[in-house]
């Protein structure tokens, strides 16, 4: 089947028009967590959402699917407004979302139920999907029976049951391990392929880059804070695809220069940080210490020595792009190394670190995040300025509240901490949540 | 597969009715002859219940048990009626909840004794007939069990799963469907053990219950709360024994038949596996799944509840849409202006009621009789805590042990203080103790068990690496005691002190004033006050001391138990 040349000739299923949703703070500011969102899904597509966890692709699955409202903007389906959670379209869940009081045959007849199907027609459908996605024998099971593999093809069976238009998948594989993730994608693509799929067209959220680039017919690649779609790219390679393929290589290096490109206006350049009290609202993601030497380390060490492929070496440690983008980005912000074009390349103290032994290297590192995250500074700052040396954990949270979500809050201080205690620029007692300078001697 | 509808006798040509069918057709028919038996009375005239009073032989017992059994199940259907509406209602809607909860709150902290004040109102309903009176106990009966199900249910709603409230609106379930496919089943394995706990507390109080007693009115229903406490009138130490003996066998038929299928049932309603002392063995619960008779009744109900799901399930998404209007703010003020002038009226009605005939330097000692009980309860809080919490660590790192413990336990909670009047009487009245101190035990006599319930639960959730951990770096003694035992069930045992604490309070009104024939003996403190007005029909004083308690109750809650409780959550648990 040539979908996208197929794709071209029907009428859309769905029409995303200039899409936004923002979420009210506590202070009553407005925080804007997707902005501007346009797609137009064809049938005989499958269209992957892009982006790190927490960038509000989800969010954007469950506003198409009518569980939640846009606060600007347009979502038609088959040419009417979606209002309220639509029939037509169906939703597989990352953490299948089974219900565990009811056996495989119950979870998928559920939505059959819900339709006041009579019980003959509803028990032969479910029996078909159960069938075509391989659970035969699994009927009377407990969803707490089954692994996690097979949990989610019922999740499967229960979703594509309703025949719905449009299957909306929410990071569908990445509950599960590598082996059963790829024999699942594979057994998906080949019903799709040969058209004994109930559906129409696919939307895929997904963080995996291999698994978006395998799966998907095209791709929109969303940023973070807020989510915008910062680049599309048409997946035209013929099914199935091998992760080995030239071509394939070629797009997964090209998706990740998507993904480095430097989005327009928010990143905390060199510049902002020369201007004391500014750049305390960066949202910090937290990044182990362990995690962020290590990362060094294989970088300086062969056969990059220095300078590495971010694709490579997201294989090589067997990283997502949930775990490198988060800590290629601290090692910048920390002035350790460089990140662009879809390479990472460590600066001279980047590679000086990976030299030196456990002391100096939290010597090196205090100095790196004092002199390079504005927050690290600001809290040492006032602790050396009190009397006590001593300050309470919500005085800066309000501080970042300012230019934050609470959650986002909570992070960066999580991250602010944790640095902190490696670099032993200053000690934190959860106990009576507070900073401190003593470390217990 | 789909031929399993037919009748049993048509699908199966050889079919021979199992060892299961026969033991279940037995218990259901049995079920109905004793029902029937036991309600009879309900039509008679309140001047024959006068006429035939109860009667200490033990053979009366059965009779006894019978209807003490069938008032229990009848308040314990109309607790789960309560707890589905009342918890659903607060749960769903944000306006009701702001009432609602807190309601909650206080009617939980109110005294069973209190609510007899209905009794009145009950026999007005039908004049000179036994069935008011029965009203009354059941409904009394049912203060003892329905808040903390209610309670139960609502918490249980609130924290369903986000993606599971997801799956269910993706694939368009009907109000009525989520209730039953969702909400009812996630909420179950919680609400099952309150409802252990509410029969306990209704076993607790059943001499309340049934021999009720307001002013000048009197009404002794049969039963075993009657029964003993007929035989603590007359001084009958055997007949004590008896209703013991009695009482035991119905708890045992209970956990048997009604509370183990449930247990072992409900462990198919958790989301995780958690470590428990849930027992997941029954032999009921076997006989149910394996009878094709039990099978049929259930498929039949199965098949009344999707029934009912059909005409929601054809109602539009628009449903899902909210009426924009009610959102508005002005909604909001003008239905909490109507809350705050309804509480106006209420205050101000109630404190005329009470100011009336109570002076306000009364007040001021009622406060103090408070403040003894609290001294009371206190310290038979911390002195159970210091025997039970070792006791419970010991019971819940033991498997088989704890599997043994848990029912003991259970039937002790249940026991009712009155059953050991006659030891505490006479052991005070022989060595010429001071009642204030020696009847306080009492108070805690029922509640202190859920101390070691929630103990024994916590220890047996220690994670085995915890344990390997410490003894490979041989921690032992004391120091196992501080850095291991005590730290990783301290949660557990706020959670049972919270009970413990709030049932002592209720308690007290059976534990300050104690007697044994003609014997009476009476501690100071609020339980006493509020027994002694309620039993004068001094409606003024009962209801102040009733209001007096409540607020010690919730204020307690709130500026001691909850800090604490959130506490040990962060501090404690481990993620």
């Amino acid at each position: 089947m040539n979908a996208t040349a197929a794709a071209l000739n029907l009428a859309p299923l769905l029409d995303v028009r200039g899409v936004s949703k923002s979420f009210r703070k506590a202070d009553g500011d407005a925080l804007v967590v997707l902005e501007d969102v346009n797609l137009t899904l064809r049938p005989g597509e499958i269209v992957g959402f892009l982006g790190r966890s927490g960038c509000g692709k989800s969010t954007l699955l469950r506003l198409i699917a009518g569980l939640d409202d846009p606060s600007r903007g347009v979502i038609n389906y088959l040419g009417r407004p979606v209002g309220g959670a639509a029939a037509g379209m169906a939703m597989v869940f990352q953490s299948f979302a089974l219900f565990p009081w009811l056996t495989v045959l119950e979870n998928v007849q559920l939505g059959l139920e819900a339709l006041g199907m009579p019980e003959p027609e509803m028990r032969r459908r479910a029996l078909q999907a159960i069938d075509l996605i391989g659970l035969d024998g699994f009927e009377s099971a407990y969803p707490r029976e089954l692994s996690g593999g097979m949990r989610q093809r019922v999740g499967f069976a229960r979703a594509l049951v309703v025949h719905p238009n449009i299957l909306l998948m929410d990071e569908p594989f990445s509950a599960l391990d590598v082996l059963t993730a790829e024999t699942l994608r594979n057994d998906f693509l080949n019903l799709w392929g040969e058209g004994q799929l109930p559906i129409k067209a696919v939307i895929l959220v997904t963080h995996n880059i291999e698994e978006a680039v395998e799966m998907c017919d095209r791709l929109l690649i969303f940023s973070t804070h807020p989510a915008r779609v910062m680049g599309e790219i048409a997946v035209d390679l013929p099914q199935p695809r091998h992760p080995d393929d030239p071509r394939f290589r070629a797009l997964v290096d090209r998706v990740y220069v998507e993904m480095t490109a430097k989005p327009r206006g928010e990143r905390v350049g060199p510049k902002s940080e020369r201007f004391p009290g500014t750049g305390i609202g960066t949202t910090l993601t937290h990044v182990s210490s362990n995690v962020l030497a290590g990362l060094m380390e294989a970088v300086a060490g062969p056969p990059y020595n220095g300078k590495a492929d971010l694709p490579a070496i997201a294989q090589e440690l067997r990283m997502e792009v949930d775990d490198l983008f988060p800590a290629a980005e601290a090692l910048q912000l920390l002035r350790f190394a460089e990140v662009e074009g879809g390479d990472i390349r460590l600066t001279e103290a980047g590679l000086q670190f990976t030299r030196e032994d456990t002391d100096d290297r939290k010597k090196l590192f205090a100095r790196h995040l004092i002199t390079y995250v504005p927050l690290a500074a600001h809290v040492r700052r006032v602790l050396d300025e009190r009397a006590s040396h001593t300050a309470p954990k919500s005085r800066f949270f309000d501080e970042l509240e300012d230019y934050m979500a609470e959650e986002g809050a909570e992070q960066t201080l999580r991250t602010i901490i944790s640095w902190g205690r490696y670099g032993e620029v200053f000690a934190y007692d959860d106990h009576r949540q507070c900073f401190t300078l003593e470390n217990p001697t | 597969m789909r031929l399993d509808r037919l009748p049993i006798s048509v699908l199966r040509t050889r079919y021979v009715p199992g060892g299961w069918d026969l033991l279940a057709f037995v218990l259901v028919f049995a079920f109905f002859v004793y029902a029937a038996q036991a309600a009879r009375g309900l039509a008679g005239s309140l001047a024959h219940l006068e006429a035939v009073p109860i009667s200490l032989a033990p053979s009366a017992l059965v009779g006894y048990s019978a209807r003490t059994a069938l008032r229990m199940l009848i308040a314990m259907s109309a607790s789960l009626v309560f707890t589905f509406t009342y918890a659903t209602l607060a749960a769903k809607s944000r306006r009701a909840e702001v009432l609602l909860v807190p309601l909650l709150d206080f009617l939980q902290s109110v005294p069973i004794l209190s609510f007899s004040i209905t009794l009145l109102f009950f026999l007005q309903l039908t004049p000179g007939r036994v069935a008011g009176a029965e009203m009354a106990a059941i409904f009394l009966i049912f203060t003892s069990q329905a808040w903390n199900m209610a309670f139960s249910f609502y918490h249980s709603l609130r924290s369903i799963p986000d993606e599971l409230i997801e799956a269910a609106r993706n694939f368009r379930l009907s109000p009525w469907m989520r209730f039953w496919r969702l909400e009812v089943p996630f909420a179950m394995p919680a609400l099952i053990w309150n409802m252990m706990l509410s029969m306990s507390g209704g076993w607790f109080f059943l001499t309340v219950s049934e021999a009720i007693n307001v002013g000048h009115t009197t009404v002794t229903l049969p039963g075993v709360g009657s029964y003993i406490a007929l035989a603590i009138e007359q001084k009958d130490l055997a007949a004590i024994g008896w209703a013991i003996g009695a009482m035991f066998v119905v708890i045992l038929v209970f956990d048997q038949l009604l509370f183990r299928p449930l247990t072992a049932s409900a462990d198919w309603f958790r989301l995780d596996q958690e470590v428990g002392l849930t027992p997941s063995h029954s032999w009921a619960l076997t006989m149910m799944r394996r009878s094709h008779f039990l099978g049929l009744l259930a498929r039949a109900f199965a098949a009344l509840l999707r029934a009912g799901m059909r005409p929601g399930a054809t109602a539009p998404a628009a449903l899902e849409r909210r009426a924009s209007v009610w959102d508005a703010g002005w909604v909001d003020y003008a239905w909490y202006a109507l809350l705050a002038l309804i509480g106006l009226v209420a205050l101000s009605k109630t404190a005329g009621f009470v100011l009336g005939e109570v002076r306000p330097a009364e007040i001021g000692q009622v406060v103090i009789l408070g403040l003894i009980t609290l001294l009371r309860v206190a310290v038979l809080i911390a002195l159970a805590s210091l025997i039970w919490v070792p006791i419970g660590v010991w019971i819940g790192l033991r498997p088989r042990v704890a599997s043994i413990a848990q029912p003991i336990a259970q039937f002790l909670a249940a026991f009712p203080a009155n059953l050991l009047f006659p030891i505490v009487i006479s052991a005070i009245v022989l060595h010429k103790l001071d009642p204030d101190i020696w009847l306080s035990p009492l108070i805690i006599l029922g509640t202190q068990w859920y101390i070691l319930f929630n103990v024994i639960v916590g220890a047996s959730a220690l994670a085995p690496d915890l344990r390997y951990a410490a003894e490979n770096l041989g921690v032992h003694g004391w120091l196992w005691w501080r850095r291991v035992a005590l730290p990783s069930v301290f949660p557990f045992f706020v959670t049972g002190a919270i009970t413990a604490s709030g049932g002592s309070w209720n308690a007290s009104i059976v534990a300050e004033v104690v007697s044994w024939g003609q014997q009476k003996l009476t501690a100071h403190g609020l339980g006493a006050y509020i027994a002694e007005a309620t039993i004068q029909g001094d409606f003024q004083r009962s209801v102040l001391g009733t209001v007096v308690l409540s607020l010690f109750v919730v204020t307690l809650n709130r500026v001691f138990w909850r800090p604490l409780y959130a506490r040990a959550e962060r501090k404690f648990r481990i993620a």
